[in-house]
């Protein structure tokens, strides 16, 4: 009986730890639209792979073992083939479990990764005209926009391609578009880059309420300026007649 | 001694015990292969139904045929089936699911309380590989490195249920080589096939019938639920001459208790998994499939135990 006992509490830390570092592997999928949060997600999906069925462009795959995704587990590799953000999402209405977020209603508000760009190797950035990304994106001018930076001495003017997370689905279009031969922009799980400046920073000029617009200077306080000298001293002693 | 060879063995209801022996003609073996070549049938007709599906696009008035893999399907976009077993897993781990898996795997359940455990015989890819084993080990006649309880199954299931609540996700399903095989062969084995090796080297040189009869927890989910399946193999008491052929084919033959079975006038054991493989090589056509309802028990208790005399 603690025979019995001892093996299965042996047994059962043993697949534990298994199962946890399954779960690890997923930190660099990039998951079908709507997905759950990576926890959520990893204990709901049922493994079945009707969202790959379900996608039309072969862009989903399940992850066999040894795959960077825990085993069975739907994600797809942006640079082979991205999510062409079909608005029906049939990927996510194929889900049985919930695990594809049934919620979802429109492709553009789904998160599946966020695009980053490598600023060292991005075209753009060295002053080439490409903004390919840019052309590419399926929310143009709101998750990519281009912004210029002026011609300096001896250098291209530069039209810089900026992604934005608040509108970047994560598809990866730009990922498959980029010219270069390693890709300079890249869909990778947001949590892996995006930052948080915390709640504490209050950047009072982005802020407009009732508050900040009554932003003045305190009454006690007067601005200095210092009087003009009438003459300049010690400037006209030579054209005096004391020496 | 040369009497006792002479005279043949007799069975307990007093008629000489007949050996099973192989036909010589070829619809002979046929008709004695015939529940092993329909279950052949049947589980590689699902897997390709699958794959067809999956990689040929293969559809009925523009209704896929049968989408996903034995974890959770849709038939032709409308009859949603999922695993009970893992589905219950999932539900564990404290998340609320979509209604869709849960019908499905109430339809797979209710299929499974008519037909009894034959998801492991008839639909389980898994079933190839360790029959496979099986033969081979009997070929060439290997004996067993371990000895373990049937019963382990009972215990990796409750071990499986508990570490789905303690570690958030679905225990078995992570780790299970029956997923990894259909999942793979439908979708892409990539290092998967170390699992299912993993599992046939298993049977094969450790423990036979072992993976199936000894540890797999939806092996022991399915003989809870089979417990009162309306399929059973009827045992027709009184032909029974006790010759023990059926349960040497028997990959459980815990189940083929004659005792039990010829009181109950049939395998009442749920970890039965209705294969049909005593059938086809009972001599005396004692064993046969029928429904529940259907075996007529005499009424008087004495004719089941009562062995029948030869009228001569």
């Amino acid at each position: 009986m603690f025979q019995g006992g001892a093996i299965a509490v042996t047994g059962g830390l043993g697949w534990s730890y298994l199962l946890t570092q399954q779960a690890k592997a997923a930190a660099f999928a990039i998951r079908p639209p709507g997905a759950l949060a990576e926890k959520d997600f990893n204990a709901t999906c049922i493994k079945c792979g009707q969202c790959v069925v379900a996608c039309p462009y072969d862009t989903l795959k399940l992850a066999s073992a040894g795959e960077a995704a825990p085993i069975g587990t739907p994600f797809y590799i942006p640079r082979d083939i991205p999510c062409y953000m079909c608005p029906d999402i049939p990927c996510m209405e194929a889900c049985p479990t919930g695990a594809l977020d049934h919620g979802l209603e429109k492709i553009e508000d789904s998160r599946m990764g966020l695009a980053v760009i490598d600023i060292e190797n991005c075209l753009s950035w060295k002053g080439l005209r490409c903004e390919v990304c840019y052309r590419e994106c399926p929310v143009k001018d709101t998750a990519i926009t281009v912004e210029k930076h002026p011609r300096l001495i001896s250098k291209h003017a530069m039209f810089v391609p900026i992604v934005h997370s608040n509108a970047c689905t994560g598809c990866g279009i730009c990922e498959k578009a980029c010219p270069t031969e390693e890709a300079a922009i890249r869909v990778v799980e947001p949590k892996l880059v995006q930052g948080k400046i915390g709640e504490h920073y209050r950047l009072g000029w982005t802020i407009d309420t009732e508050v900040t617009q009554e932003f003045k200077p305190h009454p006690r306080y007067k601005r200095i300026t210092p009087e003009a000298p009438k003459t300049a001293p010690g400037m006209d002693y030579l054209n005096e007649g004391d020496l | 001694m040369s009497e006792a060879q002479n005279k043949p063995r007799l069975g307990p209801n007093g008629r000489p015990v007949r050996p099973f022996v192989m036909p010589e003609t070829l619809g002979g073996k046929l008709s004695v292969w015939r529940y092993i070549i329909l279950r052949r049938i049947v589980q590689l007709g699902v897997l390709v139904l699958f794959f067809g599906t999956f990689h040929w696009g293969w559809s009925i008035k523009e209704k896929l045929l049968l989408t996903g893999n034995l974890s959770s399907s849709s038939l032709l976009d409308v009859i949603p089936m999922a695993d009970p077993f893992a589905t219950l897993q999932i539900f564990l781990t404290g998340h609320i699911l979509e209604s869709e898996v849960i019908i499905g795997a109430a339809l797979v359940l209710a299929v499974y309380l008519l037909l009894g455990r034959v998801w492991c015989s008839w639909v389980c890819p898994i079933n190839m590989v360790t029959d496979l084993a099986g033969w081979l080990r009997n070929k060439i006649g290997i004996s067993n490195m371990v000895s373990l309880k049937r019963n382990t199954r009972y215990a990796v299931l409750v071990l499986t249920l508990v570490l789905s609540v303690l570690t958030g996700v679905a225990a078995f399903e992570w780790v299970s080589p029956i997923s990894m095989m259909h999942r793979g062969i439908i979708f892409g084995l990539g290092f998967g096939w170390t699992a299912i090796l993993g599992i046939f080297l298993f049977d094969l040189l450790i423990l036979k019938h072992g993976w199936c009869g000894h540890i797999c927890p939806l092996g022991a989910f399915y003989s809870l639920t089979g417990k009162t399946a309306q399929l059973r193999i009827a045992f027709d008491t009184p032909t029974c001459t006790h010759c023990g052929e059926c349960a040497k084919v028997c990959p459980e033959p815990q189940v083929l208790n004659l005792k039990k079975a010829s009181e109950a006038w049939m395998v009442a054991s749920g970890e039965c998994t209705n294969c049909g493989r005593c059938i086809a090589v009972c001599p005396e056509d004692t064993l046969k499939f029928n429904f529940r309802q259907s075996i007529k028990k005499p009424e008087s208790v004495s004719a089941t135990t009562q062995p029948r005399r030869n009228p001569t």
